[in-house]
């Protein structure tokens, strides 16, 4: 993932080319503008829109319908936090407290250097060994504030 | 050389199975010896991950669960030899947890090299397809409609009437779309078959296919996924490679394409017609039905909605006939249960049994009860939108009619365990915030009554007319209940009813201290 590419809009261009042609092509589209970019910016909706054939709206309907996407630029990793219930039989009330307080932030922030943002997840599929969060693509497993700290502190 | 297996699923990884294999991989250098590490699917007995096996010639000999300390004292001990050591379970296959489950869906899950064709092959893998190649479509349904099976999703329609309804729709495109988009809590089924079996899911796919008459299909995916998103992509080339899928499927002359899409972390994708928006590209805004998707599915066209275990069980219903099938299970639950269990227990895990089995059984015997070592207090079945169930209830037989008699569901089989330091007014309120947090808005009791019932289960535990806001509650649970369009809003007044009904002390207690 980069947050520094260069050219936004070339990205997005040559996504599209992709894309366009596939049906229901917009979500695998924006996976991929987002995996590249680290975020979808608000001024390639339009481009995105006429490449696609579709409006502004629209775009901006699918973008802001799912939790991934996001418009905004991410902390270098995120970090996904179950809240489900498998989690909460475990403590995962109690972790997401800790966490909050560890990293300074709310879900939806990202802390002041940039490094991680927080989402809350339900359910990472992990449910025997709870409570789980994901950094990045890595799922662990029996987290609880001390071994949150000792990964933060890992990573 | 010796064959060393350690899996490289989600959950045995998040507990270190990686870094297990990496020092097995260091000691036997340092030792020089030579073994081949296999990274296998996991057996799904995840309270013994990471589960180290070694081939011994009275077959594999299990160590677990393994930490990366131990492994230097395992190899002084002789290993890989089937050496003494305190983390020595013995022959994998005498673990009394997995020798009393009936595997058929997860039969090879942990044997084999997940990626290995050969590996599947040899354990009876695509011999469904194989017998489904010499039968017509009509005799496919057939089969599928006389195992009993039915739909391990959730709502567990018969599989075979569906099928049979896209047999039926002429169309010139008809479509399949297995739904891997696992978004309930306590589930973790469909993850273990796609990343312990994937070919399993791409043969059931097949063939269904073969069965209504499509030749596109897609898996929708959650991006709560990732290695399973790795191992399908990796198997689905292989597939192609091997002519079991593509322009000419072993050979026959029939097609079958199959495509992943990735979800977008939205729970309510899991619901077929929000999954069908979803895939075409917008919103997941849940559809009115009629018309059925088995109709009017993707773009439009007549589309199979299948749960990946219910796809993968049709290559069981075909390889070895419908009655071998439909001898498991009681009533008219056929077949097997896949149950997970999960949350506040000690040995959870993926449990394949027949459907009949009591809760009781399930989450005492087998589950070994809690992890916390508390009494259990509520078991929550079938999800987020599932019934907690208190002890009076856990002698029900696992089964969807006995589970639907005490206002309950199976679901997908996810059994969530709490100990006794639970509090249930804060389960009824995550129930409607989770509800309102992933309500697709198209409907107001959903969108708007989930809202609602959060601000009232926050006035009753601030005490706040407890007795009048408790029957409001119940008048908004029986708008959802009747008033929405989809299970989301629809089932949401299951966990909060149950809360209230079999724990009112957790509602009242407030207003009585």
């Amino acid at each position: 993932m980069s947050t520094s590419a260069n050219n936004p809009l070339a990205i997005v261009s040559s996504a599209v080319q992709e894309h366009q042609n596939s049906p229901g092509g917009l979500l695998p589209l924006l996976h991929e503008i987002q995996a590249q970019l680290g975020y979808i910016p608000k001024d390639c909706v339009a481009s995105i829109a006429a490449g696609m054939g579709l409006s502004r709206a629209e775009v901006h309907g699918v973008i802001s319908f799912y939790h991934d996407f996001h418009d905004q630029p991410r902390g270098q990793t995120t970090i996904h936090l179950c809240r489900a219930e498998a989690c909460q039989a475990m403590g995962a009330r109690e972790l997401e407290k800790h966490v909050k307080t560890r990293l300074g932030i709310d879900y939806g922030g990202t802390t002041a250097d940039g490094r991680f943002s927080l989402e809350p997840v339900y359910c990472l599929g992990n449910c025997a060994c709870s409570p789980s969060i994901r950094m990045g693509d890595d799922v662990f497993a029996r987290v609880d504030a001390h071994r949150f700290d000792e990964l933060l502190d890992n990573s | 050389m010796v064959k060393v297996f350690i899996p490289g699923d989600t959950t045995a990884c998040a507990v270190g199975a990686d870094e297990v294999a990496a020092e097995v991989a260091l000691q036997a250098q340092k030792k020089g010896l030579e073994i081949e590490i296999i990274r296998n699917g996991s057996r799904g007995a995840f309270w013994l991950e990471p589960l180290l096996e070694t081939e011994a010639d009275t077959g594999r000999i299990a160590f677990g669960p393994m930490t990366t300390n131990a492994v230097a004292e395992l190899f002084d001990a002789g290993f890989p030899a089937a050496c003494e050591h305190p983390l020595k379970l013995g022959k994998v296959t005498d673990i009394a947890w997995l020798a009393r489950q009936d595997r058929l869906t997860f039969i090879r899950a942990g044997i084999t090299d997940p990626l290995s064709l050969k590996d599947y092959k040899e354990l009876g893998g695509f011999e469904g397809l194989k017998n489904a190649l010499d039968m017509s479509p009509a005799e496919i349904v057939e089969a599928v409609v006389q195992s009993g099976l039915r739909g391990r999703g959730g709502a567990a329609f018969p599989t075979g009437i569906k099928w049979r309804t896209v047999l039926n729709t002429p169309a010139e495109q008809k479509y399949i779309a297995a739904n891997a988009d696992e978004g309930d809590s306590g589930t973790f089924a469909d993850r273990l078959l796609m990343e312990a079996d994937p070919f399993q899911l791409i043969e059931g796919m097949t063939i269904c296919a073969m069965a209504v008459g499509a030749s596109e299909g897609f898996i929708y995916l959650r991006s709560e996924y990732p290695k399973a998103l790795h191992t399908l992509k990796h198997a689905i080339t292989e597939a192609k490679n091997a002519n079991l899928l593509g322009d000419d499927i072993g050979g026959s002359g029939r097609r079958f394409h199959i495509q992943i899409r990735v979800g977008a972390g939205a729970y309510i994708c899991g619901e077929e017609t929000s999954m069908l928006e979803s895939l075409e590209g917008k919103r997941g805004l849940v559809r009115f039905k009629p018309p059925l998707p088995a109709i009017e599915g993707l773009f439009g066209r007549p589309t199979v909605v299948n749960n990946v275990l219910t796809l993968a069980a049709v290559t069981t219903v075909l390889a070895n006939g419908a009655d071998h099938y439909r001898n498991y299970g009681t009533g008219r639950s056929r077949g097997t249960l896949t149950a997970q269990l999960a949350g506040n227990i000690r040995h959870g895990g993926l449990v394949e049994i027949p459907f009949g089995t009591s809760l009781r059984e399930l989450v005492e015997q087998i589950g070994g009860g809690t992890i916390t070592g508390r009494p259990v207090r509520a078991i929550q079945v079938g999800g987020p939108l599932g019934t907690y169930l208190p002890e009076t209830r856990w002698d029900t037989p696992l089964d969807y009619e006995s589970f639907a008699d005490i206002g309950a569901m199976l679901g997908h089989g996810g059994i969530v365990v709490f100990d006794n330091s639970v509090d249930m007014l804060e389960q009824a309120r995550f129930a409607l915030e989770f509800c309102a947090t992933e309500s697709c808005g198209k409907c107001t009791p959903c969108r708007v009554g989930s809202v609602r019932g959060v601000e009232l289960v926050d006035k009753i535990a601030n005490q706040d007319q407890v007795t009048s806001n408790l029957e409001l509650l119940e008048d908004l649970c029986e708008t959802l209940d009747s008033g929405s369009l989809c299970a989301m809003g629809g089932l949401t007044p299951m966990p909060v009813r149950s809360a209230i009904k079999y724990f009112p002390q957790d509602f009242t207690r407030a207003a009585e201290s």
